[in-house]
């Protein structure tokens, strides 16, 4: 096998292992959060029904995570094993967070194991709360440290190059550069946004077949409150990464946008097609709307393409995903303002077929934004492995076997993939809400139905 | 002791730990896997899910820390194990990958579905197998240098004695450690039925488990003699695991003392491991690379020292608190309370 081929191999192994890795693992930085929250509001309200609902998430959750425990295992290696030479560098400048993902796992791993066994074995079930907390804080840190290390390879910082030598080298500066603070919040908060979207489906998507519970309502109305207060947050946060690409990465912007030229008052282009001389045809164009993304200024001049040289300009085809994964995001902020708002108005279509439908295809929805995020985060920093250091082609393995091991890996993600659906979903038809709140009442004694 | 010392100490003592949970993992895997067929599940598989239950996670996170901090601390290992690696490790994951997932899906999604356990017990047992092949290729005489790019020989790898005597001693042990430390626990549960059976699987295999290991060094000699006389230097402490290994067969037998048997069982893997890592000194790959050479900066070594550190003060009382609430909780260990979500 050529080295180009090599490249190219490595690159589809890694991009299917993340985007697989990546729904296992959105799930569970947000889940444990959702579960904290049901549990706590079931503690506060004592309404047995939120307790339930935490400790059916924490089941189901089980299955993912661990899904996501081993394809986060994989991809760890695979970075090592498909990209020696970047790894050598980055084991030197930003080895520090990677390392730190490993305690937050570890901690997390630990209580997770805890908090599962210990289901009514304490009288106060505050201490069984309480227990999920360090499982919600190592989930949510491992995805701050991983993004850490995304965001150093689009912004490195923290060391110098003299002489092919890595010299003033400063973990701290590496961990801290001017893409991690947008890049954390965004992955961070976006993976809360999904998980309660994704749990809002599966209530509604229960709703609509058959079961009329008021338990499913319950969890329909608050994972469609904490997906809106998330999805607001994505929102902003999504302003600032706007921001932060127009000062230190202007052409991933720019290509983003298919903004050519540089120009003050620049226009966002929503969709639309490229012509061969590069015109922008069938678009929807909101004027002054890219130099407010931008700057927060209407006049303000954005740097295009014109600015890079032609081979380290990103494929432009990025312009979709950046697009797409903005309008679901915006989608579903309006639908679940539009839910609470007709819960608070009482308006009865939210309880309609088709609204719960629209409800039940936001879940795969949101998942899909993630990959369209991630793929635009990735293929928007081409050619650059390390943006202006070193080059994805500079950076792969030299190994020959690259191909057979990505059919091996697609057949196992495969596996994994149908394995765990199957799994879920019987898991939950085994065992249906209604009579496990039955049990529940007869080993009680008191009215939890 | 320098940096280097302490950084290669600490990875070394994440692995011994991963190879020491891991193997009790895997190994009961495969028992749970192997009573199934045997018909002896009503004996087995109760005190084996007991254990095995709330622990599957954290046994990962032992070698992710490891691989992660080889990395860390001495980053040119990313570029000669991770090009000549992709084979073996590939394999090795996706072992881990079926085994791990499949071992969730069949605990909480469908107890008892055999297909699963099946592929969770076999799977778990060919990790170990896959993976010492990386202790193999560290001995050097694999790899190649072509224009300036490792490169693996497969062919000689895979006819070489060593690889094979190390691959049955990683499973036989894997068998042998698992097997012990289920007697011990099985004990503590009050089942004497499965602490018999289980006492007997580890009798069966404790003595392949010194052959192959004394191949092991009778292979060494012929192939990497540098290596070789570096494993003299340090008799003593091969000779202190051998007399423990003695101890462990000798309770078992007796049927006394398990948990002391489990004890010397784990002196005897300590004492052989880092003896061994000891003679390997200070070459993590024969000829290429030293703990020296491929160190990665002062500024990195102190701050992963120091995160290490904080990171200890975490742990330590987590674990602690996880071997109170279910490895020496008589209740739980007998089965007395069923908690789980």
């Amino acid at each position: 096998m050529g080295n180009e081929e090599a490249v190219f191999f490595s690159r589809v192994l890694t991009e299917t292992t993340l985007s697989f890795h990546i729904i296992y693992a959105t799930i569970g930085v947000g889940v444990p959060l959702m579960i904290m929250i049901a549990q706590w509001v079931g503690i506060r309200k004592n309404d047995e029904h939120y307790i339930l609902l935490a400790r059916r998430w924490a089941r189901g959750f089980v299955i993912t995570v661990a899904v996501g425990v081993v394809t986060g295992t994989a991809i760890g290696l695979q970075l090592s094993l498909l990209w020696p030479n970047f790894m050598e560098l980055a084991g030197n400048v930003i080895a520090l967070p990677l390392f730190m993902e490993t305690f937050a796992f570890f901690f997390e791993a630990i209580f997770l194991g805890i908090y599962l066994y210990t289901w009514d074995r304490f009288e106060n079930q505050k201490k069984h709360l309480l227990l999920l907390i360090p499982v919600a804080l190592g989930a949510a840190f491992s995805a701050v440290f991983i993004t850490i290390v995304n965001a150093f390879m689009n912004a490195p910082r923290g060391f110098d190059i003299v002489n092919g030598e890595l010299v003033n080298i400063s973990p701290l500066l590496a961990m801290f550069n001017p893409a991690m603070p947008t890049k954390v919040a965004h992955v961070v908060v976006t993976a809360f946004m999904t998980a309660a979207f994704v749990l809002a489906a599966i209530a509604a998507f229960r709703l609509l077949r058959g079961s009329d519970h008021v338990y499913h309502k319950k969890a329909l109305f608050l994972t469609m409150k904490l997906g809106f207060i998330f999805s607001i947050g994505a929102a902003i946060i999504g302003d600032f990464s706007g921001k932060y690409l127009a000062e230190y990465q202007p052409e991933k912007l720019a290509a983003a946008e298919w903004h050519f030229e540089t120009t003050d008052k620049a226009e966002l282009i929503l969709m639309g097609v490229l012509t061969e001389d590069n015109e922008v045809k069938y678009a929807l164009k909101i004027p002054y709307g890219l130099s407010i993304l931008a700057a927060n200024n209407p006049f303000a001049e954005v740097t295009g393409l014109d600015q890079f040289p032609e081979d380290e300009v990103p494929p432009l085809y990025i312009h979709y995903l950046f697009n797409l994964m903005v309008f679901i995001g915006m989608w579903m902020a309006l639908l679940s303002a539009i839910f609470l708002l007709g819960k608070w108005r009482e308006w009865k279509f939210i309880a309609s077929k088709w609204f719960r439908w629209l409800i039940v295809l936001g879940g795969p929805l949101s998942i899909l934004a993630i990959e369209f995020g991630w793929w635009f985060a990735e293929v928007g920093r081409q050619p650059w492995i390390l943006r202006d250091i070193m080059k994805v082609s500079e950076a792969a393995t030299t190994s020959g076997q690259v191909d057979m091991m990505l059919i091996l890996f697609c057949l196992l993600y495969l596996v994994l993939g149908v394995g765990s659906v199957v799994v879920l979903r019987r898991m939950f038809r085994r065992n249906p809400v209604e009579k496990e709140l039955e049990d529940r009442h007869a080993m009680k004694g008191r009215d939890v139905r | 002791m320098n940096l280097e010392i302490l950084g290669i100490t600490v990875l070394w003592t994440f692995l011994f730990g991963y190879i020491m949970v891991g193997a009790i993992d895997f190994g009961a895997g495969f028992f749970n896997a192997y009573s199934l067929i045997t018909g002896k599940q009503r004996v087995l598989t109760k005190v084996i899910q007991r254990y095995l239950s709330p622990v599957w996670e954290i046994t990962n996170v032992f070698l992710v820390f490891f691989f992660v901090g080889i990395i860390g601390f001495f980053p040119k290992t990313a570029f000669y194990y991770g090009t000549t690696l992709l084979v073996p490790v590939s394999f090795g994951l996706i072992l881990l990958a079926i085994r791990g997932s499949y071992y969730a899906f069949e605990t909480y999604g469908s107890r008892g579905h055999k297909g699963y356990s099946f592929m969770y017990g076999l799977a778990g047992l060919l990790i170990p197998a896959s993976l010492s092949i990386v202790l193999t290729i560290s001995e050097g005489g694999f790899i190649e240098l072509v224009d300036g790019n490792p490169v693996l020989d497969y062919w000689k790898l895979f006819t070489s004695p060593l690889t094979w005597s190390i691959v049955v001693l990683s499973i036989s042990a894997t068998l042998y450690i698992s097997a012990v430390f289920l007697t011990w626990y099985a004990n503590k549960a009050r089942d004497l039925e499965a602490a018999s059976l289980l006492r007997r699987y580890a009798l069966t295999w404790s003595f392949p488990t010194m052959i192959a290991a004394g191949g092991i060094i009778y292979e060494l000699k012929k192939y990497q003699p540098e290596h070789y006389s570096n494993i003299q230097n340090f008799w003593p402490m091969f000779l202190i695991s051998f007399l423990l290994f003695v101890g462990t067969v000798f309770l078992l037998y007796t049927k006394r003392q398990y948990g002391w048997a489990f004890t010397l069982l784990a002196g005897q893997f300590a004492f052989a491991f880092y003896g061994y890592g000891a003679s390997h000194y200070p070459y993590l790959l024969y000829p290429y690379l030293t703990i020296y050479d491929s160190f990665t900066n002062p500024a990195m070594a102190i701050s992963l020292v120091v995160v290490f550190i904080l990171g200890l003060c975490l742990l330590i009382p987590s674990l602690i608190l996880v071997m109170r609430l279910f490895l020496f909780d008589k209740d739980y260990v007998r089965g007395k309370g069923d908690y789980h979500a």
